[in-house]
């Protein structure tokens, strides 16, 4: 298939690479190799391996990794059941419309629901439990990355699912596998590829939360997202904030050779 | 179709209450006439008609779905065959690098995508608004339709293409009749996940924005100082009704359409 | 693939019918010149019917942008792109526009009104002579609380934020200068301090307040407040005004160590190609109904004296958003601190939120 269609094919694809890929990280690293002034260092790097930056560091895999994990967790079953319904495209759309309202709306939204004195504690109270503080703790920033991702993570694992073949499965409870085991050895590798797609679009992105990080953990919980938004945009010490930015990248690099797709063993490409 | 057990259904309810709990926490408030979405004063439909009077938030609504519509098709397009691209590359460690190269923008902050997208538009001389916006918001979604198209290209089986050719097959009919039906429901999902993308981006579009272009995203973040209207709790909720309608109406009719001529699934 | 042809038609069609609404809607193009006025300010700061007016008056067609922090301002001032007539920066970022030359000198023999403004407010270091900017809207920064939920506690004294009682009950402000600047006051220093020990010292003792603090945030500390999700907050008494009106139990005080005084002040920036318009605009709002319609709306302190005569006596003796001359003297407004010390203040201030769990 390799033929000058298919490398024409590739042609806007690889300009768009180079205009807002290459260029952008081209400008990143140039950056980062800038102080305050705008003179060479490698200062910029040396801070980053200081304590400060290297706890964000470890916060930020931290909290992707739960996001990643609850958000995997809710979508996988979600995915799989609605596969089973009659009009399963349309509750797929229908649990993507959520996502189409303003982030900064929903997230007043959980302010009202989730606050001391909202309609969720006050659904508490009716059965005798003293109201809980939901906003500003680590579970309600989970909770609302978990919520924000949802429809990134079910996407692709729908996909995945929906192609795969029933018969699959009946041969296997024939040959007396039971729900776990087929579940382990025949649905899920079939769908990895789904799955992969999903924690990509899902932790890579979790790692710069910014936004969330103020809007629902008021700053309790940091990531690099923060340093990197505060260094750009207040310090304008752009310097330090395209060091992280080259960290980011980096770490996201390493992340998809871990997770990535691996070379077949014989002919086609895989 | 296997029926759904009862726990499924209850727990799919669940997801489903979740979801869309928010949502209607901003409408029930947009009828509200205390002004804000602290506490619920009466009923009202002032905010509906503030909407309808208010020319510039209208008009910031259209470009807004305007832009999320055009740059989510546009991205479709480039990613679609940008993951044909990367599938058919035999070297890996090429694919690997294209691969990493894809997803540079996920994983990027917005502010570093404005900033940098910024620099490069007036370094190339492009006049910031509804071309600069475009164009940034296609640069950001292409990645996520490639990373929804590629399982479906890498699943999909080799030997239905040898078999299509093995008929008489061109070029053109196997990608047309084979590859692109096949990885449709990818497609989609790209399509779908670039609009999320565009209507909800704010950083990156307050960057590359200008000359009194402005979408809804930047708008809401501008009000927050202040406190924001529920003019743009009853534009949401409007939106919100639209497209629910349109895509239950689109459903049913296409749905009509594929009963009539059978098939499976 | 004809449902793909189909989609993508659609969608073509949808467009192209949702941008002759939106030409439609809009009473002109985007373009610069003499007959219209690019105005750039915060979100909600300016009552929508003085555009109109404006407009009305002079002719000149108004296009309206917004932004939410001064930094992406000037950002998106410094790239060009757009030919913003007239900007509203805070006053520390006026300081800064003028070191890179972004600001046009007004003329103000074409701002008659400028003698509406509190001699006060004028002259001030961050643009001395007011060359470049006229005041437009000011404040202080203060603690708002709530008086049924905080005891006998009333924040006449920054100590009081470090009150026990407070554990997890107190909202910052996400803003490095506001905090650490308030570390500063509690100790007797400016909050323009460019002493390294005093700056340490500052965030120690603000590390000491972390157990108090439930959260660090932004704009949505007003509706937070409002619904008595905290008893305390540090904020700018613009938002406080704002919660106050909403929340009837609310109380606004600035301890007498100390505090800032910001401005957000009317510029013209080197982007303009209408200044002429500009100037009139500056002229326009200056006029004392101008003034007191837009403090109606906007709810902040107003420096145009002419037009607090004609706003409600209550609103403007309320000493807590009105601080008599006396209280006044405690108050600094900020200077800008050079790139390395605003690296500096940041970094505290990353380190402090570090230390709240």
């Amino acid at each position: 298939m390799q033929t000058k269609t298919s490398k024409s094919a590739l042609f806007p694809y690889v300009l768009w690479i180079a205009l807002f890929v290459i260029a952008p990280i081209a400008l990143v690293v140039y950056y980062s190799l800038l102080d305050i002034h705008g003179n060479f260092t490698l200062d910029n790097y040396k801070a980053f391996f200081t304590s400060v930056y290297l706890k964000m560091t470890l916060s930020s895999f931290w909290y992707a990794f739960l996001i990643t994990f609850f958000t995997l967790l809710v979508s996988y079953p979600t995915a799989y059941f609605l596969t089973k319904t009659k009009y399963k495209q349309l509750w797929l759309l229908l649990i993507i419309i959520p996502s189409w309202i303003n982030l900064l709306l929903k997230t007043y939204a959980f302010i009202g629901i989730f606050g001391l004195y909202g309609p969720l504690n006050a659904f508490i109270e009716v059965f005798g439990f003293d109201p809980k503080q939901m906003l500003f703790t680590d579970i309600s920033f989970v909770f609302v990355s978990v919520y924000i991702f949802i429809p990134f993570m079910i996407l692709p694992i729908f996909n995945s699912l929906d192609r795969l073949n029933p018969a699959l499965i009946y041969a296997a409870r024939d040959l007396g596998a039971s729900a776990f085991t087929t579940f382990r050895r025949v649905i899920l590798p079939l769908t990895m590829d789904g799955v992969k797609s999903g924690i990509q679009v899902v932790f890579i992105p979790a790692l710069s939360l910014f936004m969330i990080t103020r809007l629902i953990a008021g700053n309790r919980v940091i990531t690099l997202g923060t340093a990197i938004e505060q260094q750009f945009l207040v310090t304008q010490n752009w310097g330090m904030g395209s060091t992280i930015a080259v960290f980011l990248i980096l770490f996201m690099v390493i992340i998809m050779l871990i997770t990535g797709q691996k070379k077949d063993k014989g002919g086609r490409v895989r | 179709m296997k029926k759904l057990s009862a726990s499924a259904r209850v727990y799919l309810a669940i997801v489903f209450i979740v979801l869309y709990a928010p949502i209607f926490y901003l409408i029930f408030y947009s009828f509200n006439s205390g002004g804000t979405m602290n506490s619920f004063e009466s009923f009202t439909l002032e905010h509906y008609k503030a909407v309808f009077e208010d020319s510039r938030l209208l008009v910031i609504l259209i470009n807004t779905v305007i832009v999320a519509l055009l740059s989510a098709l546009i991205s479709t397009i480039i990613g679609t065959l940008g993951a044909i691209g990367i599938v058919t590359v035999k070297d890996s460690k090429m694919r690997n690098t294209l691969l990493s190269l894809n997803n540079v923008l996920i994983v990027s902050p917005d502010v570093i995508i404005g900033a940098s997208f910024l620099i490069l538009f007036t370094m190339i001389g492009i006049k910031l608004g509804f071309a600069s916006v475009l164009l940034a918001h296609v640069a950001f979604s292409v990645p996520i339709v490639v990373l929804m198209v590629l399982p479906k290209l890498l699943e999909m089986n080799k030997s239905l293409i040898d078999a299509a050719l093995d008929l008489g097959a061109t070029k053109k009919d196997v990608m047309m009749r084979v590859i692109l039906p096949y990885i449709q429901p990818g497609i989609f999902a790209g399509f779908f996940l670039a609009l999320t993308y565009s209507l909800d981006d704010f950083a990156v579009t307050f960057f590359v924005t200008g000359n009194g272009f402005s979408t809804l995203s930047v708008e809401i973040y501008s009000m927050a100082r202040a406190g924001i209207s529920l003019t743009v709790n009853a534009i949401s909720g409007l939106v919100f009704f639209v497209t629910v309608i349109v895509v239950v109406g689109y459903y049913f009719i296409t749905s009509r359409a594929n009963k009539r001529t059978g098939g499976t699934q | 693939m004809k449902q793909l042809i189909q989609a993508t038609i659609a969608i073509l069609v949808v467009s192209a019918l949702l941008f002759y609404a939106a030409d439609a809607l809009s009473a002109g193009g985007g373009k610069s010149g003499k007959d219209t006025l690019t105005i750039f300010n915060w979100g909600e700061y300016i009552d929508p019917d003085l555009l109109k007016q404006f407009e009305k008056e002079t002719g000149i067609h108004v296009i309206y942008e917004t932004f939410d922090s001064n930094e992406a301002m000037m950002t998106k001032i410094q790239q060009g792109g757009t030919a913003y007539d007239i900007a509203v920066p805070s006053e520390y970022m006026i300081e800064k526009m003028k070191e890179e030359n972004l600001l046009v000198p007004l003329d103000k023999t074409k701002i008659p009104n400028f003698k509406n403004i509190d001699p006060y407010f004028l002259d001030l270091p961050f643009d001395d002579d007011n060359k470049y900017s006229v005041p437009y809207f000011w404040g202080t920064v203060g603690v708002v609380y709530n008086p049924e939920l905080v005891g006998n506690l009333d924040f006449s004294s920054w100590e009081d934020l470090w009150d026990p009682s407070l554990k997890r009950k107190v909202f910052l402000v996400d803003g490095a200068r506001e905090v650490i600047g308030m570390g500063l006051n509690s100790l007797g220093y400016s909050l323009n301090s460019l002493n390294n020990e005093e700056l340490r010292e500052a965030t120690d003792k603000l590390i000491t307040m972390a157990p108090n603090v439930k959260a660090i945030i932004g704009d949505e500390i007003t509706p937070l407040m409002v619904n008595n999700e905290a008893s305390v907050a540090l904020t700018w008494s613009g938002q406080a005004a704002d919660m106050l009106s909403e929340n009837e139990d609310l109380d606004f005080a600035v301890p007498k160590e100390g505090s800032n005084l910001w401005f957000d002040n009317m510029v013209i920036p080197k982007t303009s190609k209408n200044i002429d318009g500009a100037h009139a605009f500056i002229n326009f709002m200056l006029k004392a109904e101008s003034g007191a319609k837009n403090a109606d709306y906007v709810g902040y302190s107003t420096p145009n004296i002419a037009a607090m005569q004609l706003m409600d006596k209550e609103v403007v003796s309320d000493q807590r958003f009105y601080p008599s001359e006396e209280q006044r003297k405690t108050l600094e407004v900020y200077k800008n601190l050079g790139p390395d010390y605003l690296g500096k203040y940041n970094e505290l201030f990353l380190e402090f939120k570090m230390s709240i769990r």
